[in-house]
């Protein structure tokens, strides 16, 4: 039975059905709330593209999206999630921060709190940042990506991409290939999709694949032509550039020669396999463009459009208590 | 001079002649047979022990040092500044008398850069005890060899931090499921046998002394012990973090457990009990770091390393007791007459003419280990909330009452 279908959301009243004050991970999530989520993101997903009469349930909130880190894409995502919401939405940006100017995280979060925020979205660089804060303020923390810790809506997203193109996540091969190490893309996912009983498997050289990941319910592979085997989705990771000039690999073409996921390669999983990647992409190493701009097998574009959708039901599910949402409040 | 005392019924612990029940005299800051016009103690069956010798201490903390019953410490080399020239070594040496003696342990090598000599001479005639690599490593085989010889013609130990540098990187934690999964950058265990290795072999040739000043790791243990074998003139310590903690204490990015070095696998733990327990640790000391919310209110791998640890080294070592994993004499030992000879110093006796550093100690006095509330600079522990036994009474310094 996928787990994805174990407790329908509709039998539970209110807001038992996802009791967690903040989304700072994956982990600590039940099954059925992840579930929970992907079935409001549904919602959303029609509604942006018809874009009729506009729901903005959110209105008179403040949403701060405080990014330690730099981000175009993911702040972008919740921007626009916020504001289709009706949100106040107000973006913080370290790099002109007082951050700079040596105030702490939580001096940061205090003043943050003191603003009275509705809810707060956080990106930082250091694992963990984002629970630090979270117990610090009094409003729900949403997490945009912490070290190389988790990152739940790109998660989300990934598993809502994969639950309407597959189908069902329960028994799916997924493929994780790329630098898992430094990966909090990777951390989530593997959390979520073991979550819904999806069969994971890794795939890195050993320099980039985290010790113990086994011990997380994956199976490691360092061939990634064998890990391809039969694969219903292969989701590639971003390789950051400084880790490509001799650290961890070689080079960017030796990387592709052994991890790029060219059209010959993917023949290896299942025909009508999935190829996604969380952005932004490396074309010619990681992956080659006729895969990535691939019309039937590619979901690239379509994991951008289901963010916005993820994002607006993470937004509206944790503002549900201080909105007194029936049964919420 | 202060008057003579008369610790009537004891329990009295010494790590030279073992335990016993009775009477303990002073005068003129020495233990005696007996003394006339005593100032009677009564102890009703109170523990008496040599006073706690803490080797390796990052900071000077009096308030967390007089609760834990520490009267001399081992200072670290990596001060500001760093304890290279003999008029810092000298007035270190010198500042916590008559109270708290230091003995301070000189940079091994010049700003502890681990490329040139520093003056060991002139900073031991300075009141340097022993020398040292600090919280760092020596990463050049030859200067190290040269550190060990030249450590080795002036009879002074040299006090050596093992994890290879090189393996540790920008690590914060031991490799393995907590570090994966919290997704913190690790270094595997491994970093700690391999330095401990090639410092082994370096001072074996070297005919040098060698002290380790925390091992952490099962093969590191299984290295002292086979070179102790050897008759290599090795010594190592351990704090109570890493006998009692494991690195899934981390999880929650709790940066009180952010240690160096970092906690270990739960197998390394044991190895470090058995280890215990067979004799090849030689030192127990506080490795005491106090940090402020400055430093520790930051995410895990922003956060310094480092633990207060002095003013429960004590209790959790008596719980080790109570536990069966170590004997009280041998513990007292670890805890004062093994660290003091590290740095070359006779005490840690109550044998007649000893020195009278003593601390007198109720063994079950309950109370819980509380950060907010931890005697001295800070109370960064990785055991808040701990409910722990012993209390100091107590607490004498050449005779003279401390508290």
């Amino acid at each position: 039975m996928p787990a994805s279908d174990h407790r329908p959301a509709s039998l539970i009243p209110g807001g038992a059905v996802f009791p967690h004050r903040h989304l700072t991970g994956i982990e600590g999530l039940e099954p059925h709330e992840i579930a929970f989520l992907l079935d409001e993101a549904e919602n959303w997903i029609a509604a942006n593209r018809e874009r009729g009469v506009p729901d903005k349930r959110l209105a008179g909130l403040t949403q701060i999206n405080a990014f330690f880190e730099n981000s175009t894409r993911t702040l972008l995502s919740f921007e626009i999630a916020g504001k289709r919401l009706g949100a106040d939405v107000v973006n913080m940006h370290a790099a002109q921060s007082s951050v700079k100017k040596g105030e702490t995280l939580i001096d940061t979060a205090m003043t943050l709190n003191a603003m009275r925020a509705d809810v707060i979205v956080i990106r930082h660089m250091s694992s963990g940042a984002v629970r630090l804060i979270a117990d610090k303020v009094d409003c729900p923390v949403l997490n945009a990506g912490d070290g190389r810790h988790e990152h739940p809506t790109q998660a989300l997203l990934d598993a809502l991409t994969i639950r309407r193109r597959r189908g069902t996540i329960h028994n799916q091969r997924v493929v994780i290939c790329g630098d898992v190490l430094h990966s909090r893309v990777a951390r989530s996912n593997i959390l979520a999709l073991t979550a819904l009983a999806a069969e994971v498997r890794v795939c890195a050289p050993s320099t980039l694949m985290p010790p113990a990941i086994e011990r997380m319910g994956v199976t490691p592979f360092t061939d990634f032509d064998a890990a391809l085997d039969g694969a219903d989705v292969v989701m590639m990771l971003r390789l950051q550039t400084e880790r490509m000039s001799g650290g961890y690999v070689p080079s960017s073409r030796e990387y592709h020669l052994r991890y790029g996921l060219t059209l010959e390669r993917l023949a290896r999983a299942k025909p009508d396999a999935l190829v996604m990647h969380p952005g932004p992409m490396n074309r010619g190493v990681e992956i080659d463009s006729n895969v990535a701009d691939h019309a039937e097998r590619s979901a690239i574009t379509e994991q951008v459009e289901m963010g916005v959708a993820v994002r607006m039901a993470c937004l509206d599910v944790l503002t549900r208590r201080a909105r007194r949402v029936e049964g919420w409040a | 001079m202060s008057r003579a005392l008369h610790f009537r019924d004891a329990r009295i612990i010494c790590p030279v002649a073992g335990e016993r029940r009775g009477d303990l005299f002073v005068a003129d800051g020495r233990i005696v047979d007996a003394a006339d016009d005593a100032q009677v103690i009564d102890c009703r069956g109170a523990l008496l022990a040599p006073a706690i010798v803490d080797l390796g201490v990052a900071s000077i903390d009096h308030g967390a040092f007089r609760a834990g019953g520490i009267v001399r410490v081992g200072l670290m080399p990596d001060q500001r500044p760093v304890l290279d020239e003999p008029g810092i070594v000298q007035r270190s040496a010198l500042i916590g008398r008559p109270n708290l003696w230091i003995h301070p342990i000189a940079a091994a090598t010049r700003g502890l850069e681990g490329t040139d000599l520093a003056e060991m001479a002139i900073c031991a005639s300075a009141g340097a005890r022993a020398v040292g690599t600090g919280r760092s490593w020596i990463a050049d085989s030859g200067v190290m060899a040269r550190v060990l010889a030249y450590a080795r013609d002036l009879g002074l130990a040299v006090v050596v931090h093992s994890e290879d540098a090189g393996l540790v990187g920008d690590a914060v934690a031991t490799e393995g499921e907590t570090a994966t999964r919290l997704g913190l950058s690790a270094a595997p265990a491994l970093a700690e046998p391999i330095a401990i290795a090639r410092d082994l072999m370096l001072a074996e040739a070297a005919g040098a002394r060698l002290h380790l000043r925390q091992v952490t790791t099962a093969a590191g243990f299984d290295l002292v012990r086979a070179a102790k074998r050897r008759g290599v003139a090795v010594t190592c310590g351990i704090t109570p973090a890493h006998l009692l903690l494991s690195d899934n204490a981390v999880s929650d990015f709790r940066t009180f457990t952010r240690l160096s070095p970092p906690l270990r696998a739960e197998e390394d733990r044991r190895a470090a009990l058995a280890a215990l327990a067979d004799g090849t640790i030689d030192v127990l000391c506080s490795g005491h770091d106090p940090r402020g919310p400055e430093e520790k209110r930051l995410p895990f791998a922003d956060a310094s390393a480092g633990a207060a640890g002095a003013a429960t080294l004590l209790p959790l070592a008596l719980g080790l007791v109570r536990d069966d994993r170590v004997a009280l004499p041998r513990l007292m030992a670890m805890l004062s007459r093994n660290p003091a000879a590290v740095l070359g110093i006779d005490t840690g006796s109550l044998q007649p003419g000893a020195e009278a550093d003593l601390m007198l100690v109720d063994p079950d006095a309950p109370w819980q280990i509380n950060a907010d509330t931890l005697p001295g600079a800070a109370g960064n522990t990785p055991f808040d909330g701990l409910p722990v036994q012993g209390r100091v009474l107590r607490l004498f310094k050449g005779g003279r009452a401390l508290a």
